[in-house]
């Protein structure tokens, strides 16, 4: 199940994706953590966040959930100091940092201060977060705001960056390829897509901010013809991210074109999630006659 | 876990007995999170009563979800999370006489509530508020567990007409510490009228239920705070 993600070694391509995750600590209740290929802690920027009112959570049916909270997290230097120490007591491997920021300078600082925590394999620059104003999806809808914060954020470390991109734009081929044309080391896509829910009882919104991401099972097909195009497009590895709910979807966004998968909004309702998956995998590979998962990556495209 | 039962107590409220399979509850207050088919969120509901194999829920219909619950037959299969939370404590020094408060479908926690603080050797008096006569609920469960328990409702067709602290009022009930859950406009009048130190039982939209996904922080004098993980109870005087 060993894939190799921008030099990382990972025992299998499991990944819990940023924001569903937090540092480990709560699914650490349910299940030892270390089955899991790597992961993805919960998005940082420098000063400590609140986020957005509430709600923030909105039901969509069978398939998915809409958030809009907005980057809560503690802020970088609490990030180094504390939650990667706690994070460490739980998870032994490598992990990949998520940085959010509102200015490149503040990806470049969080960048700079993550750069030297010994247990980031990874940095993860989300550059598409829907749920903040003047940062996150701003730098991600543009190929030259992407490849600036690429660039900026390439200078001050030399651990591989792999950007995380948005599915909210018009060609998502573009931006991956001007992060990739500005050293990016890899690409993760897709995070959330901006939905909306109205409770029609109330004649309101549900999400006290009008808008958020929609994730879950429902945007499993447009994730993987995305990770499909990038993958493509573009030579750097490609974690596919969206939706991905079963050791079939890994197995379906890796044929696409993914090097690892991120499993997200599952994590939410299924706590145990990534940890079946990662034991139904080895059955699933023997069904389908796949010997090594490397050997399926992209093989819709050769 | 298997429904035992699932019955109405009056018009949109019932009341779900689950059994089998389920971690022990560690304090009152606490909540399960319920998956139900062709939903993706699960639905938190807080333990109205329980014992070694069973525990009950009380539950309003307010949406697609809980309605579908109140049309489940016993013997139904359900996945439940839980129970997660910190509920109530009742470990506190010096308490002879806790005031416990509810109003609405905030009231089933509090059942459990009083039973353990009467376990302790505590005397409880409980006041329960609600709209109208018809929406009362576990007036009767309470009553039986031995204790005061003094009603309000917004048009006076039961009780002291009014809110929950026209209630208490009313009764000049004496206390040293006190427990409530109910809606915001409630908490919010306790936190003004009472003189003592107490624990609010918090409501929000939640997404897991279990502290992962940061949905339903409130900010308190403690920081940031997930009414899942952290909560759903807080002191008066952390928020």
């Amino acid at each position: 199940m060993k894939v190799n993600l921008c030099g990382l070694e990972l025992d299998n391509p499991v990944i819990p994706a940023s924001g569903t995750f937090g540092f480990g600590v709560e699914h650490s209740q349910f299940y030892d953590i270390n089955c899991l290929g790597s992961l993805s802690f919960k998005g940082t920027t420098r000063e400590a966040r609140y986020g957005n009112p509430t709600p923030r959570i909105a039901e969509c049916g069978g398939y998915g959930m809409i958030n809009a909270v907005g980057l809560q997290n503690p802020g970088i230097d609490a990030v180094c100091e504390k939650q990667m120490k706690v994070l460490s007591h739980f998870y032994k491997k490598p992990v990949i940092a998520n940085i959010s920021g509102f200015s490149i300078d503040e990806y470049r600082e969080c960048c700079a201060k993550i750069d030297r925590q010994e247990q980031v394999g990874i940095i993860e620059v989300n550059i598409s977060c829907p749920n903040v104003h003047n940062g996150g999806m701003a730098f991600g809808t543009d190929p030259k705001a992407a490849a600036e914060v690429t660039k900026a954020v390439k200078e001050v470390t030399t651990k591989p960056v792999v950007m995380k991109l948005s599915p909210n734009v018009t060609d998502i081929v573009s931006i991956a390829k001007a992060c990739e044309e500005a050293g990016a080391d890899g690409l993760c896509l897709i995070n959330t897509v901006l939905g909306m829910r109205i409770d029609i009882r109330r004649r309101k919104p549900v999400i006290a901010n009008r808008y958020g991401g929609y994730s879950g099972a429902g945007i499993f097909p447009l994730a993987l013809r995305m990770v499909n195009q990038v993958a493509n497009a573009c030579h750097v590895p490609v974690i596919g991210c969206g939706g991905v709910s079963r050791a079939e979807d890994v197995i379906e966004m890796m044929m696409a074109g993914a090097t690892a998968v991120e499993i997200g909004a599952a994590n939410l309702v299924n706590p145990m999630v990534c940890k079946e998956i990662i034991d139904r995998l080895p059955s699933l590979m023997k069904e389908l006659g796949i010997e090594h998962l490397k050997d399926i990556i992209g093989i819709v495209n050769k | 876990m298997t429904i035992l039962e699932n019955t109405k107590l009056v018009d949109n409220v019932y009341r779900m007995k689950l059994g089998g399979g389920h971690k022990p509850v560690t304090a009152p207050g606490q909540f399960v999170n319920i998956a139900l088919p062709d939903k993706f969120l699960r639905r938190p509901i807080s333990i109205c009563d329980w014992d070694d194999e069973t525990f009950t829920i009380v539950y309003k219909v307010v949406g697609e979800g809980t309605e579908m619950m109140s049309r489940m037959s016993v013997g139904t299969e359900l996945d439940v999370l839980g129970p997660l939370g910190n509920g109530f404590d009742i470990e506190v020094q010096k308490m002879r006489h806790p005031l416990v408060v509810g109003g609405g479908v905030g009231v089933p926690p509090l059942y459990g509530l009083t039973k353990e603080l009467l376990k302790k050797g505590c005397h409880p008096t409980v006041v329960i508020g609600f709209n109208t006569a018809s929406e009362v609920i576990l007036f009767d469960e309470l009553q039986a567990l031995g204790v005061d328990v003094f009603v309000s409702t917004m048009d006076g067709t039961g009780g002291v007409k009014g809110v929950v602290t026209d209630a208490m009022a009313k009764a000049c009930v004496l206390y040293d510490y006190f427990y409530c859950c109910g809606p915001r406009p409630m908490i919010e009048a306790l936190k003004q009228e009472t003189m003592t130190e107490g624990q609010i039982s918090m409501e929000e939209r939640m997404g897991c239920g279990f502290g992962a996904c940061v949905g339903c922080t409130i900010e308190t004098k403690n920081g940031f705070r997930r009414v899942c993980a952290d909560g759903p109870v807080f002191l008066k005087s952390e928020l």
